[in-house]
């Protein structure tokens, strides 16, 4: 299975807007928190964590899917949420805490939710299992088409909510996608140094379901490993799990110094950066061409200057507001 | 007098005169209501361990597999993690899970999908996805099973935003308060108390059977019973230690102190209208608690009094609770650290001395 033409320009677009929002956000973030960093200063703050290098995970897998499939994602979750097709203004204004945000401010960067395209995630270590194991589960008790997926870390599959979903999932032949994006550290802990085995989808094996592993962090090769997941799951024949060797090109969060990378591996995945490979490869294979390619960059530059500037502008929150939306 | 007394105290049977009375353990009462709500609506079921053939082991859920079948009765692994959190997600989608995990001690396996999931969901999305659902849980001890299998906790589940907590004191309370929390929009926390369930395996305090209407109603969460009028002092408890509040009063009576008997019903929110109205009239406050005494409800309810009602407040207000050690199992270890009508019955007298 090959991505179509609109497919593919989809991911490439996909992708590039999530690295520049990225790149907008680094940029906000940094502001008041010069010459002395502290996290509680400047528009943005908070912990931050970035996505750069890890887009492929999230269009591969979401080119599959439509605003009615369940997804979950981590602390980490720009990327995911853009592919799934999270409204990107309201989500800028909640990363910048105002009042148009998708939650009013009460979330923030590790909790966006957009409803009307069934997207949330938690801070919590691979805690969207049980949820999406659960919504997958609905699904199927109501014979509806959908499917659930839940992205997770490498560092996930070391959680007991890892191995309980998987196995719950596969018990129940629920209509679920488990997707780890390995990007090799669990902030400053190598895979290595945390996991018994060299892969994770070798444990697959443990619950009787499919597991696929995906080298080179390459977005043909998790579109199609993803397709066949999810056609599975959409016809019934239960859940799946796929690991991608992606990369962190930053650190865990915005102000980590990195110290604990080998010398040398970050520009070495530099690189291999995902973005500047794919536009090589669409030109290359004459997916687009150059004007193709400048009208989407600058499309989708266009975005992203439009949310960020909004979320800017938009007012913040009364304080009052606190109390409100704690029941439905 | 308050709303809390247009609610029938246990046992007042209400329904129409012409039926005849059914007394129901709280365990029916709970299966009930459960079957009740999942013949209105498809959206409803019910996960957990040995909740399907076995009919949960405190019989809540007994009898429903048969008519529901094990699609929508369904036993889980001991997974409490994956199955809780499951809850979170079905709930997200639109339907309405009840899950069981049968002891409250248990639930330091699966707090996460609690308190991070379930209690936060609403609120981190702006309202965008509530979380219908309910989580049941067994509490309390007395019958020597130590302290993994023995204590109450309603202030771990209290103390935490966005859940709601009720405990129902009798099977009337208990068929009322679980079809308001079926129907509820957001998290419950259903805590029945073991001594009150009604098993053939353990003894059954006697007032927590009462008639129930076969009816379908619903007792408001968030909204506290005045169970006995009386001038002199105000006696809180819930659950099971209503009932010790309840001997108390006879006992008091006896003495020619009246006391006032409130049963809470709901934890979060809390009723402290009902609680405030009362203590400004007996100007004296009793709290009965079986969970462990610091950090808990009974400091709640005293907080509350003190910072409502001060001026009225003749006496200061005393507890009655389980000290602050690990539940022992050795009978002559645990029996004498519980709860009892004596001891509450002391310290209303206590608070009632020099009037």
């Amino acid at each position: 299975m090959k991505p179509t033409r609109d497919q593919w320009l989809w991911m490439y677009e996909t992708m590039v807007t999530s690295r520049l929002f990225e790149e907008a956000i680094a940029a906000a973030y940094f502001e008041g928190k010069t010459p002395a960093f502290n996290m509680a200063n400047g528009p943005i703050p908070g912990e931050m964590h970035l996505s750069n290098g890890q887009e492929p995970c999230a269009v591969g897998v979401c080119a599959h899917l439509t605003a009615d499939d369940f997804v979950t994602a981590t602390h980490r979750p720009h990327h995911i949420a853009i592919a799934k097709g999270v409204d990107l203004d309201a989500m800028a204004a909640e990363i910048f805490g105002k009042s148009t945000g998708l939650s009013g401010g009460r979330g923030g960067h590790m909790h966006i939710f957009d409803a009307r395209v069934n997207f949330g995630c938690s801070g919590i270590i691979a805690e969207g299992m049980g949820p999406v194991t659960g919504a997958a589960l609905a699904f199927k008790l109501r014979k509806q088409p959908r499917v659930a997926v839940s992205f997770i870390g490498e560092g996930a599959a070391n959680q007991g909510a890892f191995h309980e979903a998987l196995n719950l999932a596969a018990l129940w032949k629920v209509p679920a996608v488990f997707v780890i994006e390995d990007n090799g550290w669990g902030i400053s802990v190598a895979k290595a140094q945390s996991t018994a085995i060299a892969n994770n989808d070798l444990r697959a094996a443990a619950y009787g379901i499919p597991g696929h592993r995906v080298a080179d962090n390459d977005p043909l090769a998790i579109f199609e490993v993803a397709g066949e997941a999810v056609a599975r799951a959409r016809s019934g024949g239960g859940p799946s799990l796929i690991e991608i060797e992606t990369s962190r090109l930053e650190g865990h969060f915005i102000g980590d110094a990195q110290n604990y990378r080998p010398e040398g591996e970050l520009p070495a995945l530099k690189a291999r950066d995902p973005i500047p490979a794919l536009r090589d490869r669409l030109l290359r294979e004459k997916v687009m061409d150059q004007a193709t390619e400048t009208a989407l960059r600058d499309r989708a530059g266009a975005k992203v200057a439009a949310a960020i500037d909004a979320a800017r502008a938009a007012a913040y929150p009364q304080p009052q507001e606190a109390f409100e939306k704690v029941f439905a | 007098m308050t709303a809390a007394t247009q609610t029938k105290p246990p046992g007042d049977a209400s329904a129409s005169a012409n039926r005849s009375k059914r007394n129901l353990t709280i365990a029916k009462a709970m299966a009930e209501a459960i079957g009740q709500e999942m013949r209105r609506d498809s959206s409803v079921l019910v996960m957990g361990e040995d909740i399907g053939r076995l009919g949960g082991v405190f019989g809540n859920t007994r009898g429903l597999i048969e008519e529901f079948g094990p699609e929508r009765i369904r036993d889980t692994p001991i997974s409490e993690t994956a199955f809780i959190g499951a809850a979170v997600g079905m709930a997200a989608v639109g339907m309405k899970p009840i899950v069981e995990l049968m002891f409250v001690d248990f639930y330091g396996v699966c707090m996460d999908a609690i308190y991070n999931l379930a209690a936060k969901n609403c609120y981190f999305s702006g309202g965008q996805v509530p979380l219908p659902m309910v989580i049941m849980t067994s509490c309390g001890g007395g019958y020597s099973d130590a302290g993994q299998h023995s204590q109450c906790l309603y202030g771990t589940f209290a103390h935490l935003p966005g859940l709601k907590v009720v405990v129902p004191s009798n099977a009337y309370d208990a068929k009322g308060l679980m079809l308001a929390a079926i129907r509820d929009p957001n998290p419950v926390i259903y805590m029945f108390h073991k001594a009150l369930q009604g098993m053939g395996w353990l003894g059954t305090v006697k007032g927590a059977i009462t008639d129930v209407p076969e009816d379908d109603y619903v007792l408001p969460i968030g909204r506290a019973a005045l169970v006995r009028p009386g001038r002199d002092v105000t006696l809180v408890g819930f659950g099971n230690t209503l009932h010790h509040a309840l001997d108390a009063a006879a006992d008091l009576a006896g003495e020619g102190i009246e006391a006032e008997v409130i049963d809470l019903r709901s934890i979060v929110p809390l009723d402290r209208e009902t609680i405030l109205a009362s203590v400004k009239r007996t100007g004296r406050l009793v709290v009965v608690d079986d969970d462990y005494q610091s950090f808990g409800v009974s400091a709640e309810i005293i907080a509350t009094a003190s910072e409502g009602a001060f001026a009225a407040l003749k006496a200061a207000p005393r507890r009655v609770a389980f000290p602050d050690i690990p539940i022992p199992f050795s009978p002559a270890l645990e029996r004498p650290l519980m709860p009892d009508a004596n001891k509450v019955a002391a310290a209303a007298r206590q608070v009632c001395k020099g009037n």
